[in-house]
């Protein structure tokens, strides 16, 4: 007869290796960025409120908390951007004829565009 | 040296006698060239004939032989002792898999999820071509297209990586949606309309939240995770589409 054993799923099975692990990082990350894009939003408004407001919450952020925090928030934007990047030749495969679009090509072109946008907005906000 | 040993700690399921699963040691001889699998074989010829687990070719094309080595979804015929020794190796059945007896899995639900994807050339009735008008034809290009996805062993490894068949035990799973897509994408098939109905479900596709274990586990790199990335690229665009007023049915 048979009695088909069905292991558990553990509450921790995230805990199981280093991929999971990482996956949950990943997953995580998406609240920091966005947390982040929140406090970019209030900033624009402050902004558009003139620039008492503007320096007023600028000023509000200048403490070694703030600092802490966006420390963490890069480090999980960094990890979301890369991670994301890097999977894009997965989601997206461009055939020529028979032969693929190489995936450092695919993803390359996410890391090229980043470079690009952040180029532009420096000069923009320097300028 | 010739005496030298290897320790293997396997995971024992007797469904007459257990309530649950639990762990028994095993020395076997040691040689650089075997690979896991003759270790498995070496113990039921020698140490206990009761051992039970799955196998056929010994050569990575029936897709039998997958278990947990160390917790990891291997082809067990693939996996030399010398990637472990002089450490033990730890083997279980195949994870998020009810257990039937030691190392074999309970395999139904997998064939049920691999049926409902229609993995065959479906042709719509009236446009199926007489026999005597020969094959249909296909361009290299057309056939690169599918190619990778037709590699599947059905070896389930795929599925022992995924945290998310271990959740949602509806979930189609890894393997069968990429066998799916390899017929979606073959240019002579004309079902996709049919399997959209599972592979563009919340069972399916919008169940994986890609975690890309199973593409990393898999032995024959068909990339089951890309497969299903893909259906929902395609899937999204479908919703889309079907928005516009002059595709609208
Ligand atoms: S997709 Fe790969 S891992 Fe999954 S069943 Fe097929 S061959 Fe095995
Ligand atoms: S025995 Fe056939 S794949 Fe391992």
């Amino acid at each position: 007869m048979s009695k088909p054993y069905t292991p558990p799923m553990p509450l921790t099975w995230w805990n199981k290796n280093t991929a999971y692990r990482l996956f949950m990082l990943r997953e995580l990350s998406s609240v920091f960025v966005a947390l982040f894009v929140l406090e970019l939003l209030c900033f624009v408004s402050q902004v558009g409120q003139g620039e008492e407001a503007m320096d007023q919450f600028i000023k509000s952020l200048d403490n070694p908390l703030y600092l802490l925090y966006h420390v963490i928030v890069l480090a999980f934007a960094l990890l979301h951007s890369i991670t994301w990047f890097n999977l894009t030749p997965k989601v997206m495969v461009i055939r020529l004829g028979e032969e693929k679009v190489p995936d450092v090509l695919v993803a390359g072109s996410n890391y090229v565009a980043c470079l690009v946008v952040s180029l532009l907005l420096w000069w923009i906000v320097k300028g | 040296m010739p005496d030298e040993k290897i320790t293997l700690e396997i995971l024992r399921y007797h469904p007459e006698t257990d309530e649950e699963p639990s762990f028994q040691t095993f020395e076997v001889p040691y040689h650089e060239d075997w690979v896991v699998l003759d270790a498995i074989n070496w113990i039921k010829e020698h140490v206990d004939g009761t051992l039970t687990y799955r196998w056929s070719c010994r050569m990575g094309v029936c897709g039998s032989c997958g278990m947990m080595v160390n917790g990891t979804p291997r082809l067990t015929c693939a996996v030399f002792l010398n990637e472990f020794h002089p450490e033990p190796i730890k083997i279980e059945p195949l994870a998020y898999f009810p257990v039937e007896r030691d190392l074999v899995t309970v395999m139904d639900s997998f064939m049920e999820k691999l049926q409902s994807v229609k993995p065959w050339l479906i042709r719509n009735e009236d446009e199926e071509k007489p026999l005597e008008e020969g094959e249909y034809l296909q361009s290299p290009a057309e056939l690169a297209s599918y190619k990778q996805f037709s590699m599947c062993i059905n070896c389930m490894l795929c599925y022992a990586a995924c945290p998310v068949t271990g959740l949602e035990s509806e979930f189609v799973g890894p393997a069968a949606i990429a066998l799916g897509m390899r017929y979606n994408r073959d240019s002579r098939d004309q079902g996709r309309e049919q399997r959209q109905e599972v592979i563009a479900s919340h069972d399916a596709i919008w169940n994986c939240t890609f975690v890309g274990e199973c593409s990393v586990v898999c032995p024959k790199d068909v990339d089951p995770a890309g497969a299903i990335q893909q259906a929902k690229v395609e899937s999204t665009i479908d919703w889309y589409t079907s928005l516009l007023p002059w595709t609208k049915k």
